[in-house]
């Protein structure tokens, strides 16, 4: 068993790898910018929407199905990544127009003017000009990138820290969690939070430099977003499969025992927290570039909701459970409430889908939770027969917090 | 050529017309001679009126004054009825002899008049042959408060009433002394207190001898009324002003410029103002001057691409002052030294130093005392937020607490009370009746959901209390979606009793509307029967016990089943009643529950579970904090909840299971 390699360890990376190649493919062969033109861009958008949706999906996987935390917080991490990015694509793209209109002008710009100039065109709409403070590296890419991952990986692992060390866990780190989200959110609103209030960043579609059509633009974010997720799949795989996983994994099943058995719980737990902050952080940079548009909307509480409902939809404890979850449920949201979905006449009632798609979503979550706990993944171990003896529904062991069946294969 | 013609019969007629002008006004002449011939027939009114006969025809708001202070100080009897009538536009002369009459309309165009001095009619008069006096306003505000001194004595009290109302709505210097000498004579006590609070007003605004302001000042003290602070606002008011060297008058500081309430920029503009100094230059202007200014690809021998910085600006623009085609505008170094030699400062309108002072320092007790009534007030505003709280959390804190399960559709049970109390109102229209239909309604049918949410869906997730978590979220948005479907988007109201309309008004200050009393009143009531519940009950027994724990009771022949549905359902019922009341000051949509789902899981958080005075204070604290960090910020609401969140992710550090946390065993893991 140990001489084995990770991947041999893990067949599904493989398997995984293959298909998410193989649909990357698929589409950048049927695209309008490099291919046949069967898929419109929009399309190509929404899918490549939807793959960082899947990453974002695996960071909650890895927090929720390994590690046992339900943080309702993944996705204020998410859109914080976007907008650190969106920062810099904003400044850049201001700049350029800026300094291409100053250009025309017979004397030249001061480096202030410019900068005023950037700041009334960036800040105009919340009756400002000036740049705030968290606005100081916007004008360099690296800076921004990292701060892509920095920023949300130490909101976490400062907000991880102050939970974990008064060992507040369960529902009641949910809460926490949830409340946090809130608060970013409500902050992010105010016109003053330096961040365009809720108007928020927009034209983010458009790089800065490129003059290339969104036709293209559109296929280079599908490779991003694919190589992203393939990249944080086999980071996440990685890190469940080893040692590391396994005190995870105790964690989730009983932390009073791990923490007895010598292991620093709360260190495990913040390492998890953090890391998955970034990996969402890394989802929501390539996400809202596609997008075009974020604003504080989009990290209100009730997205991390969806995001906990799409991982428990596709399965938790095994990631790509969870990318099937994030993929299936966005993607017939979005057919859903799109309009596109014919109306069922009933003769006394019509039932309109964009009105009546949440009702079946909601109820459909209900039904999952209580009758099939293991998602959509479950069905992998009908084919796979990985199915363990039955023990008609009885836990491993006499207590309530005890090991659960379908915990344990 | 046509407007040519029509300048022409204009001048014409203009022309024309002068002569007769001149005639009317030759015309009046006679008319002062006979009256001057004929003084025997003349009462002393009339007398009077006709001494200053041109100005009472044609007055002017400038010179008036002197005529309406003759006729007032006359003391001649009726001379309140003369001022009544001219101020009311019914004062006519007599265009024969000029002489001045109370005139109203008769029948056929005719004028009845009525001499001044003897009250008698006279023959209607074609109104041909009378001229109306028709004052300005201007001219009549004057008379109006000529007139107050003779209102102030009138023996009828609403009379007086008035005109103490007409003197604090435009209080005037010439008030000062009538008021003062009405006081004594003043019968009515209530009348002699409210003039002598006026008295003590106008004296601080207009009294002449600064001892006798300053002790109306310092009796002032402590006033909380708003024409207290009106009156003594205007002593301490300043102006902002530039000197050089040392400054002279009632100085209420001197300020720095480059500080925040005076900028460089600024200072500069008001120096250069004070001492004709060249005006400041904006960097804009000077590169549109310099703009204007180009000459063979450069400016002022600057060339054109080294004009990016402000240093090569500058140069170049001095370059233009010297050759003498822009204005001279002054350098940086330039301004600095304006800026050392001038002092600036405030002063205050009011030259007396002990007056200022003195205001200063009522003021300051006034605002001593407005800060101890807001406070009140804001007690009473976090009082009646918590209780709200505490209405939106109870149910959330029985579920949680007795069960351990977290009801994220409890906020939909909020939703559905709600529009169970409008679906009443709809079918009775009697207010008072519909809410108390409402109350016992609400909670049936929040009991009867919350029973089969419990039945069907809660009880087989008791051990996964996560997935608790997610099973209710998923009930919470299909309910949502529901209500949304049925109920449409828009607002529904859910009106009050009338009885439950307006304020309670303690004082200036404090005040708080009936609703919000009737909720903390209910809030109470709730406190109580669920006091009673769990401490003098069968079921509150039993519920304590499987609250202790599940299994003992169990053994005890409790059956936990039962006391989860009906703890449960309780919990629900009790969210249906807090949604009628909230339905009754918010609009009822179907986010009204959502709106107050994360306050109540803060509640209960902050509070701890399974104690009722936890779930107490913690709505005590939350409702507290957010109107405190409101009143710090009152513009920003967002940002009150964001601190406020903030506050209680710090406060979970130092309480990790709420203010009152449970013990032992009970606790928990």
């Amino acid at each position: 068993m140990k001489n084995r390699s990770f991947i041999a360890r893990n067949p599904s990376i493989l398997v995984f790898l293959a298909c998410l190649g193989l649909f990357t493919v698929a589409v950048t062969i049927a695209s309008e910018g490099f291919g046949l033109g069967l898929i419109s861009t929009s399309f190509v958008k929404t899918l490549g929407k939807t793959l960082c949706l899947c990453l974002v999906a695996v960071a909650m996987d890895l927090i929720w199905g390994y590690c046992g935390i339900l943080s309702l917080g993944h996705f204020a991490f998410f859109g914080l990544g976007g907008y650190m990015i969106g920062m810099w694509l904003m400044y850049e793209r201001t700049r350029l127009i800026v300094t291409e209109s100053m250009a025309a002008q017979q004397i030249p710009p001061t480096p202030q003017e410019v900068i005023d100039s950037i700041g009334t065109q960036i800040f105009g709409v919340v009756g400002s000009s000036e740049f705030p403070l968290i606005w100081s590296f916007a004008h360099s890419l690296t800076l921004q990138l990292i701060l892509v991952v920095a920023v949300p990986g130490l909101l976490a692992l400062v907000f991880g820290w102050l939970a974990f060390r008064s060992r507040v866990t369960g529902v009641y780190l949910s809460i926490l969690t949830q409340a946090m989200t809130l608060a970013l959110a409500l902050y992010l609103f105010q016109n003053d939070s330096g961040l365009r209030g809720n108007n928020g960043l927009s034209g983010l579609q458009n790089l800065p430099g490129v003059t290339a059509s969104q036709d293209v633009v559109s296929i280079w974010f599908l490779w991003a977003s694919a190589l992203a997720l393939g990249l944080g799949y086999l980071l996440a795989a990685f890190v469940v499969s080893g040692k590391f996983g396994s005190v995870i994994r105790g964690i989730r099943d009983n932390e009073a025992r791990v923490r007895f058995l010598g292991y620093s719980v709360e260190t495990y737990k913040l390492a998890m927290f953090t890391l998955t902050a970034c990996i969402a952080g890394i989802a929501g940079a390539l996400y809202y570039p596609q997008a075009g548009i974020i604003n504080p909307a989009e990290i209100a509480p009730i997205a991390s909701i969806y995001l906990a409902v799409w991982v428990a939809i596709g399965g938790r404890g095994r990631l790509y459970g969870a990318v099937i979850g994030a993929a299936l449920v966005s993607l017939v949201s979005t057919y859903f409430t799109g309009g596109q979905a014919p109306d069922i006449p009933l003769g006394f009632y019509t039932i309109s889908w964009v009105d009546w798609w949440t009702v079946l979503l909601g109820l459909t979550f209900v039904l999952v939770t209580l009758f099939a706990p293991k998602g959509i993944g479950g069905l992998f171990d009908l084919v796979t027969a990985r199915l363990p003896s039955n023990r008609h529904g009885a836990d491993y062991g006499p207590d309530a917090g005890a090991k659960r069946e379908e915990e344990g294969q | 050529m046509i407007k040519a013609l029509q300048a022409l019969a204009l001048f014409c007629a203009l022309t024309l017309s002068a002569p007769a002008l001149a005639q009317d006004s030759t015309a009046e002449t006679p008319a002062d001679e006979a009256a001057q011939a004929a003084p025997a027939e003349m009462g002393p009114i009339q007398t009077l009126l006709q001494q200053h006969a041109a100005d009472l025809a044609k007055p002017s708001r400038r010179t008036i004054q002197p005529v309406i202070d003759a006729l007032a100080g006359s003391g001649l009897e009726g001379m309140q009825q003369v001022l009544q009538v001219w101020e009311a536009r019914e004062m006519y002369q007599r265009e024969s002899d000029g002489w001045f009459f109370k005139g109203e309309k008769g029948p056929d165009r005719t004028i009845i008049l009525t001499d001044f001095d003897s009250g008698e009619a006279l023959e209607p008069v074609p109104s041909g042959e009378v001229d109306n006096l028709k004052p300005n306003s201007g001219v009549r505000g004057l008379i109006a408060s000529a007139l107050v001194r003779f209102q102030l004595l009138d023996p009828n009290a609403a009379r007086r009433q008035d005109a103490l109302t007409a003197i604090s709505r435009n209080p005037d210097a010439s008030h000062l002394e009538p008021l003062a000498a009405s006081i004594d004579e003043e019968p009515s006590p209530a009348l002699k207190a409210q003039k002598q609070r006026l008295l003590t007003l106008l004296t601080i605004s207009f009294g002449a001898d600064e001892d006798a302001r300053i002790a109306a000042i310092e009796s002032v003290a402590g006033d909380l009324n708003v024409d207290t602070r009106a009156t003594l606002n205007p002593l301490v008011a300043t102006t902002l002003k530039a000197a050089e060297g040392e400054p002279t008058g009632n100085i209420a500081r001197t300020l720095r410029p480059g500080s925040e309430e005076l900028p460089r920029n600024a200072a500069y503009d008001m120096a250069a103002a004070a001492a004709d100094l060249p005006a400041r230059i904006e960097p804009s202007d000077r590169r549109n001057a310099l703009q204007a200014n180009i000459a063979d690809g450069a400016v002022g021998g600057v060339p054109l691409s080294e004009l990016n910085t402000i240093e090569a600006r500058e140069r170049a623009y001095a370059a233009l002052v010297e050759a003498g085609t822009v204005a001279p505008a002054p350098t940086e170094a330039e301004i600095d030294a304006a800026l050392a030699r001038f002092t600036f400062y405030e002063e205050y309108a009011e030259p007396s130093p002990f007056v200022t002072e003195a205001a200063n320092a009522a003021l300051r007790s006034i605002d001593t005392k407005v800060g101890l009534n807001t406070t009140l007030d804001l007690g009473l505003d976090a009082l009646s937020l918590a209780s709200i709280y505490f209405l939106a959390a109870i149910g959330l804190a029985i579920t949680f607490g007795v069960m351990g399960v977290i009801n994220m559709a409890h906020g939909e049970f909020i939703m559905m009370g709600a529009y169970t109390g409008y679906v009443v109102q709809q079918m009775i229209p009697n207010h008072t009746v519909s809410i108390i239909v409402a109350i016992p309604l609400a909670f049936a049918v929040t009991f009867a959901a919350g029973v089969a949410m419990e039945r069907l869906v809660i009880r087989w997730l008791y051990n996964r209390p996560l997935e608790t978590l997610l099973a209710t979220f998923g009930i919470s948005i299909a309910l949502q979606q529901l209500a949304k479907n049925i109920f449409g988007t828009q607002a529904r109201p859910l009106t009050a009793p009338g009885w439950l309309d307006g304020q309670w008004q303690i004082n200036e200050i404090v005040g708080i509307s009936m609703i919000r009393v009737a909720i903390f009143v209910l809030a109470i009531v709730f406190l109580l029967f669920f006091l009673f519940l769990m401490k003098k009950t069968r079921l509150g027994l039993e519920t304590r016990a499987v609250t202790q724990n599940p299994r003992m009771a169990a053994s005890m022949g409790i059956n936990p089943g039962r006391v989860n549905m009906l703890t449960f359902g309780l919990g629900s019922g009790i969210a249906g009643i807090a949604g009628v009341a909230i339905g009754l000051y918010a609009k009822v949509t179907s986010e009204l529950g959502a709106d107050y789902i994360v306050q109540s899981f803060m509640t209960v958080v902050v509070g701890g579970v399974g104690n009722i005075w936890g779930t107490l204070l913690g709505a005590g604290m939350i409702g507290s904090l957010q109107k405190g960090i409101e009143w710090l910020n009152p513009s920003n609401t967002l940002a009150a909840q964001t601190y406020m969140i903030i506050f209680i992710i710090i406060f979970i550090q130092f309480r990790p299971r709420g203010i009152i946390a449970l013990k032992g065993r009970a606790a928990g893991d």
